[in-house]
């Protein structure tokens, strides 16, 4: 792929790299980010061990060091030890996202002697029967053990909370949660709208006033905790008006392997039509990576329409988010309609007062739709 | 800051060291983030260990680069961001 004259270093690499090594999953929270129809991706299509280990050993030569192994659950595989201690063998920074359901004393050792180098734990809330309701299972008790576990081993902790209507008021408790486990970084991420949370999108979002009050409160932490416990606040985009650097743009850093092998700029990506998203069981990763239209689809600026293709802040944005410029106004490659320069910003400020009414009463308030596979298969009957 | 140069300097157990040759550059490593050293910073953490003091340190950098000038104040500099940073911690040597 080199050749004379051209410069390695200007290419973009897959520095991070998100093995979603299954959708498998005890817990059922309304917003997850696996596909509607996670349920169709078996057990069976997943990677095997040997697959996984090519994979890592060619991402890797590409430039690839951040490595997170991610679900689903990813406790769920069996294999999980043999997959980090490769990744640490190869040079890999590795991170282990999980719901801590699965874990118990001896996999968290296990895990270390791999080579694991941090675990990230994440909670529904900061009290035992919100924090079950959401997950739908009993699991607080587990993660606050699992939680002490992980310190009690010397990993470095991050502490990963989705906010949402129903628990972003408990900030506070979450916050002091996070710094009775002595967590050393906590995520606050309000919910993305794709997939499960877009379809809750109504019971989920929360108001301006909820958020204010929670980012006052996040930044009070923030200078308290200061050289202890850092403190990454996620501002949902929906109250913003400029979009998010999604991705840092797309096809730049990130590089997704789902569970059958499916090879994504994002987690979020199979939903966009018209690309054809190729997996690893029939490509390398470099084609896949350097070569693959679906990679090359929104890289650079030719794709972008206007407002973004004479936009001053196109190099700092890149136009958004693809998947929620689709969500929203039916084409991935119009502007993120977050930005308020975009011709379909009312979208969002619809979406937002539609959650508003919900939330103050005055529109009918679904049950929240749990991520699980009779509701997957539910919700594919009735959007098929 | 006041250093004591008695002191040693141990990298933090949050972050991780090494060579990176796709970066062509010493990084830190840390849940999901990487920062990238320059050549000095590379320079100065690969040689930090718990067995030894900054003094032998400079001395130590002093030996390897004799031409640089001004090197115990950019070591001093360095000592002073990383530990603001939290990368590194100040210990009795060991």
């Amino acid at each position: 792929m080199t050749t004379v004259g051209s410069n390695s270093q200007n290419l973009p690499k897959p520095l991070w790299l998100l093995a979603e090594l299954t959708y498998a999953c005890p817990l059922q929270c309304p917003y997850c980010s696996n596909p509607m129809d996670f349920d169709q991706y078996t057990r069976q299509k997943e990677l095997s061990t040997e697959e996984w280990i090519r994979v890592l050993r060619e991402a890797r030569q590409m430039g690839a060091i951040q490595l997170g192994f991610s679900g689903g659950e990813p406790l769920v595989r069996q294999d999980l030890t043999t997959l980090i201690a490769e990744a640490h063998q190869l040079g890999y920074y590795t991170n282990l996202i999980t719901s801590g359901v699965g874990m118990d004393v001896s996999r968290v050792a296990e895990f270390r002697s791999a080579g694991l180098d941090h675990i990230q734990v994440s909670f529904q809330a900061s009290s035992e029967e919100l924090n079950n309701f959401i997950a739908g299972t009993q699991a607080f008790e587990h993660k606050l053990a699992m939680a002490r576990e992980v310190k009690k081993q010397g990993y470095p902790m991050v502490l990963c909370f989705v906010l949402h209507r129903e628990n972003i008021e408990q900030i506070q408790d979450i916050l002091e949660l996070a710094i009775a486990l002595e967590a050393d970084y906590v995520e606050l991420a309000t919910a993305q709208y794709y997939g499960w949370a877009w379809e809750n999108r109504n019971q989920l979002m929360p108001t301006r006033e909820q958020l204010a009050a929670a980012e006052e409160i996040a930044h009070e932490y923030q200078a308290k905790t200061q050289g202890k416990m850092k403190i990454y606040y996620v501002v949902p985009d929906y109250y913003e008006n400029r979009p998010k650097a999604c991705m840092n743009g797309w096809g730049a850093v990130f590089l997704t392997i789902a569970p059958d092998g499916t090879a994504l700029p994002c987690h979020e990506a199979r939903q966009l039509p018209n690309l054809e998203f190729p997996n690893v069981r029939d490509a390398s990763v470099d084609w896949i990576w350097n070569e693959s239209p679906a990679f090359n689809a929104f890289r650079g600026d030719d794709w972008m329409k206007e407002p973004c293709r004479s936009c001053p802040e196109k190099g700092k944005d890149f136009g958004g988010c693809r998947c929620q410029a689709y969500l929203l106004t039916g084409d991935a490659r119009n502007a993120d309609p977050v930005c308020s320069l975009s011709p379909h910003h009312e979208q969002v400020e619809a979406v937002v007062s539609a959650a508003r009414a919900v939330n103050l009463g005055q529109a009918e308030a679904k049950p929240l739709l749990f991520r699980n596979p009779q509701n997957a298969k539910r919700w594919r009957n009735s959007n098929t | 800051m006041n250093l004591n140069e008695q002191d040693c300097v141990k990298l933090s157990p949050l972050f991780r060291f090494q060579w990176e040759p796709a970066q062509n550059c010493h990084v830190l490593l840390y849940p999901e983030g990487m920062i990238k050293l320059n050549d000095s910073a590379g320079e100065i953490l690969k040689r930090c260990s718990p067995d030894k003091s900054i003094a032998e340190l400079i001395q130590e950098l002093e030996q390897q680069f004799p031409a640089a000038e001004g090197l115990r104040d950019d070591v001093y500099d360095f000592l002073e961001v990383a530990h603001d940073n939290g990368w590194i911690q100040f210990a009795k040597p060991a």
